[in-house]
């Protein structure tokens, strides 16, 4: 039997047909079943998550009303700010630090009743696209153990697809969510850029840092998004506009949509990566879009731009971990010895890769080099984009070059890794909507995704195309 | 006036001055915080503040309209602009970066004219955050290296500043003194700062330079930790000196930034400029471009007050004062000017009113308790002749001690009634009579003669006597 998903999950806690705290039980169950080969979360709160779905519960037989997600168990990526609660973005450096408030999509997932059971694994600070720079040791793909879940997201990825919990959040800078939810077979969701507030998540990159929904289903993504999204004024770079309404989009089809194909798409992905792609648009042409061929002649130096731009502001980001005010302090004679050696203890040293590049970027004499030019070729890529949308709605891409691969595969040569988010960078640095959807497998009969991408705001078109796609897809993958 | 820093040989001064102040906001920059001095350390703070994990900075709308008051006061234009990240590390910039604006700040090209007239370029004034204040113990500089430790207080973090960034026009230390007094006496009027340099709410760089008049300007150093206005010449005069010291004597200047100690009153190196740190300046991506729209600039504009400039001219049109004189000065300083009027409009003589309150009102703030009727009373009594000025000044005090009262009531109290012109006349001549010599001496052009005549007249009238009728009837006795 298929788990019980978000939609339906809420909707039977609401009825008083399902327990909330039966359908955390059930997760607890996975957890103990499968995290010790896992390791998907950094936490497990399982306390506070009992008394809140029993708390559910008793709303639900007083006869009182509950949120939209009630009694949905949900997983939040370890760089989201929960009051009280430990959160460590997976470094050594945030060890024993408790955030005094709650992010805002902690606290609307609160307000819409959803179960928290635990702070997930990532890449510390978000750095990485395999969860195996964590301080906390790496996570597996519940699919197959010895290969990676993809990241940084991957606890949370890892989370649903272990059924650990029903959805969880993730935060994606360059693709963070979009590929390990087509390493784990999951949907996953990058929201257009503003979309959903960034209070409360600690950043790594801020001009492309955006939280968006993990799940097993379209219809869970969209009604996780629904809730979480929406302007706040805590975050000034927060859309001035509600949350999409995304029901309709899920029902209509695609007929009469224009999907593009893109043409001149960097090259480096897996055969049988790349016949999914071909079986994905087809299948929409049959159920009535039409296939337009696109170009996106910047997209190949997205990659470069995104490796400076992302650094420097990581670089800025991270320069407050400096052992005064909270977290990690090691010991020193004097403030800026104290300095060097507190960071050198607690970053990774992926981290460290990140802030060092980022810093040279941003130097006097070398900034119009770098990070000026990398700034124009943001620019361009958003030029392309621009352009494409004027003959089509949505665009259709792989999501990763390659299904999951094994665990330490790529470790030792950070240039291979960083290719893993060729296809999905772009549209972080255009600050567009994307999102990962499986469609069938690949090599090892392990899951691929479909990237569904689309322009500024364009979540109802974007979820049209993957609910399409959702629909038409050939039997998952995985073992 | 007085140029006090006339430098050696044919040297030629050029200052530019930074000058930073503390908005008078609520609340802080960026977060909802009290905005407010003085209190037990760190009570003012919050997640923004300290730079927690996933904290974000959202712009306080009043800082914003408080920076724009500045900007139009100082006749600059207000442009749409962008906030960067100045970033260096240092324990009281919580975030390891300050949150300023750089290439595009929010107000350009204004300027501020000396009440002397010379007209100083303001290049840029814009927003940004403060600090926390740092205090080092357990070392003998005060600074943190060699202290054993440090303690911080982040109230003041956050805390919105302006920046005023001068154009290097100014001239002579005298002319800095009036830049800042000026600047100070602006930001005061349109309710932007209380601007008090004793309290850090007002602080100054100083960028000095020397050269000869036709070559180019020379190297400038940047002076901190000039605290008063005071120390702005002292410093000034000092640095001037310095470099021309060290020019005349074959050496070169470099580029530095120095630290003046006003005890010893000189300036020591802080840095150099090869130490100087690389601030690696990006746009802040967590906030939006400001673009404040044609409406509200304007709305900001015609909401503001009076500015010292036209409150001097018009009290000196007022008084016929000097404009740049210094009691037209003090009583616009203290915010009395309004009141001046209300004596004026009071049916009281404008003139003496602007003396009496210039003298007798340094502690009564911007409305003295007496009321202007009161004093307007007592300023014709003196106009009429019917009491002195010397009596005048005694009624004042009384007038001031007693929170107002009827001058003409109070004069007759003192028995301070005027004398008639016959018996002051009587007066005079027996003045004349008793010492003739004196008398002759005067008639003959000696004016001092007639200093002992009208004081023998004063002491015989003890003291009710009006010295300039006295002087009136010898004059009058001396042409007969």
């Amino acid at each position: 039997m298929a788990p019980r998903g978000a939609v339906e999950t809420a909707r039977a806690v609401a009825a008083g047909d399902l327990r909330a705290v039966d359908v955390l039980e059930e997760h607890l169950g996975a957890i103990r079943a499968r995290e010790g080969e896992v390791h998907a979360f950094n936490l497990v709160t399982q306390d506070a998550a009992r008394v809140h779905a029993a708390e559910i519960d008793a709303r639900v037989a007083a006869g009182g009303a509950v949120g939209p997600l009630a009694g949905v168990v949900v997983a939040l990526k370890d760089n989201m700010c929960t009051r009280g609660v430990p959160t460590t973005c997976s470094s050594r450096i945030l060890e024993g630090w408790r955030p005094p408030y709650d992010a805002t999509v902690v606290r609307r997932l609160a307000e819409a009743d959803a179960v928290v059971v635990g702070k997930t694994n990532l890449d510390e600070f978000a750095m990485g696209s395999s969860t195996e720079n964590s301080a906390f040791g790496p996570t597996r793909n519940p699919h197959d153990t010895s290969r990676v879940p993809g990241g940084s997201s991957g606890g949370s990825a890892a989370a649903v697809a272990a059924g650990m919990a029903t959805v969880s959040l993730g935060s994606d800078t360059g693709g963070s969510i979009r590929q390990p939810a087509a390493l784990c077979g999951l949907v996953g969701v990058k929201p257009t850029y503003g979309v959903v507030s960034r209070q409360g998540l600690v950043a790594f990159a801020s001009s492309l840092d955006q939280i968006g929904p993990f799940a097993r289903s379209v219809a869970d993504a969209a009604l996780v998004l629904e809730t979480i999204g929406g302007h706040d004024p805590l975050d000034s770079t927060s859309i001035p506009a509600p949350a999409p309404t995304l029901g309709p989009a899920l029902v209509e089809g695609v007929r009469g949509m224009r999907i593009g194909r893109v043409t001149d798409l960097p090259e480096g992905a897996e055969p049988e990566v790349l016949a999914r792609l071909d079986e994905a648009v087809a299948a929409l042409a049959a159920a009535g879009a039409s296939i337009v061929d696109v170009t996106l002649p910047s997209l190949g130096y997205g990659l470069t731009a995104y490796y400076l731009i992302a650094p420097a502001e990581a670089s800025s980001n991270l320069a407050r971990y400096d052992g005064v005010r909270h977290g990690l302090r090691v010991d020193a004679p004097d403030v800026n010895a104290m300095y060097a050696a507190t960071r050198a203890a607690g970053f990774g040293d992926e981290v460290k890769r990140r802030i060092m590049l980022g810093t040279y970027a941003l130097s006097a004499g070398y900034y119009d080099a770098y990070y000026g030019k990398a700034l124009k070729v943001r620019r361009l890529i958003a030029d392309d984009f621009a352009r494409a949308y004027g003959a089509c709605d949505a665009i259709l891409t792989p999501t990763s070059p390659t299904v999951a691969f094994p665990v330490g595969a790529k470790t030792s040569d950070p240039l291979t890794m960083y290719l893993c988010d060729v296809f999905t960078i772009p549209t972080n640095l255009a600050g567009h909507a994307a999102m990962s959807v499986p469609f069938g497998a690949g090599a090892h009969g392990l899951p691929v995704g479909v990237q569904v991408l689309a322009p500024a705001l364009g979540e109802h078109a974007m979820f049209r195309v993957a609910a399409e796609l959702e629909r038409r897809a050939p039997a998952a993958g995985g073992r | 006036m007085a140029v006090e820093s006339a430098l050696p040989g044919d040297w030629q001064l050029v200052v530019g001055l930074e000058v930073h102040v503390e908005l008078a906001t609520r609340t802080k920059l960026f977060s909802a915080s009290a905005n407010r001095f003085g209190d037990e350390p760190n009570v003012h703070v919050d997640p923004v503040t300290l730079g927690l994990p996933g904290a974000l900075p959202v712009l306080n709308r009043h800082a914003v309209e408080l920076a724009m008051r500045i900007g139009l006061a100082l006749n600059c234009t207000v442009r749409p602009c962008t906030f960067h990240r100045k970033n260096y590390f240092y324990p009281d910039l919580p975030k390891a970066y300050q949150i300023s604006q750089y290439d595009e700040p929010l107000n350009v090209d204004g300027h501020l004219d000396l009440p002397g007239g010379v007209r100083i370029g303001v290049e840029r004034a814009h927003l940004e955050e403060d600090t926390g204040k740092s205090t080092h113990f357990g070392g003998a500089s005060g600074r943190i290296h060699g202290s054993d430790h440090s303690l911080i207080d982040y109230n003041r973090a956050g805390v919105p500043l302006v920046e005023i960034v001068s154009r290097p026009d100014i001239r002579t230390s005298e002319q800095a003194r009036q830049y800042v007094a000026e600047l100070r006496a602006i930001i005061a009027a349109v309710g932007a700062s209380d601007a008090k340099m004793e309290e850090g709410s007002m602080r100054c760089d100083v960028n000095v330079s020397v050269h000869k008049p036709g070559t180019p300007f020379g190297t400038r150093c940047e002076i901190k930790n000039v605290n008063s206005i005071r120390a702005v010449g002292r410093a000034i005069d000092h640095e001037a000196r310095r470099q021309i010291d060290v020019l005349e004597s074959g050496g070169t200047i470099r580029q530095e930034t120095r630290h003046w100690d006003d005890a010893a009153g000189r300036t020591n190196t802080l840095r150099s400029k090869e130490d100087a740190d690389d601030y690696r300046y990006f746009l802040e991506p967590d906030l939006v471009p400001l673009a404040p729209d044609a409406a509200w600039v304007e709305r900001v504009r015609a909401a503001l007050p009076p500015l010292p400039a036209a409150r001097r001219a018009a009290l000196a049109d007022l008084t016929g004062a000097a404009v740049d004189g210094e009691a037209v000065a003090v009583v616009v300083e203290r915010g009395q000017d309004d009141y001046v009027r209300a004596v004026a409009d009071a049916g009281g003589d404008a003139a003496r009113a602007l003396t009496y309150v210039q003298q007798a009102y340094a502690e009564a703030g911007a409305s003295p308790a007496v009321p202007a009727a009161d004093l307007a009373a007592l300023t014709r009594l003196e106009r009429d002749g019917a009491v002195t000025a010397t009596q005048a000044k005694t009624l004042l005090a009384d007038l001031v001690a007693a929170g107002g009262g009827d001058a003409a009531a109070m004069a007759k109290a003192r028995g301070f009634e005027a004398m008639d012109a016959d018996a002051l006349e009587a007066l005079v001549d027996a003045a004349i009579a008793a010492d003739p010599d004196a008398f002759a001496k005067y008639k003959a052009g000696e004016q001092k003669a007639m200093g002992a005549l009208v004081g023998a007249v004063m002491k015989a009238s003890k003291g009710k006597a009006d010295g300039k009728a006295v002087t009136a009837i010898l004059t009058a006795r001396a042409k007969a």
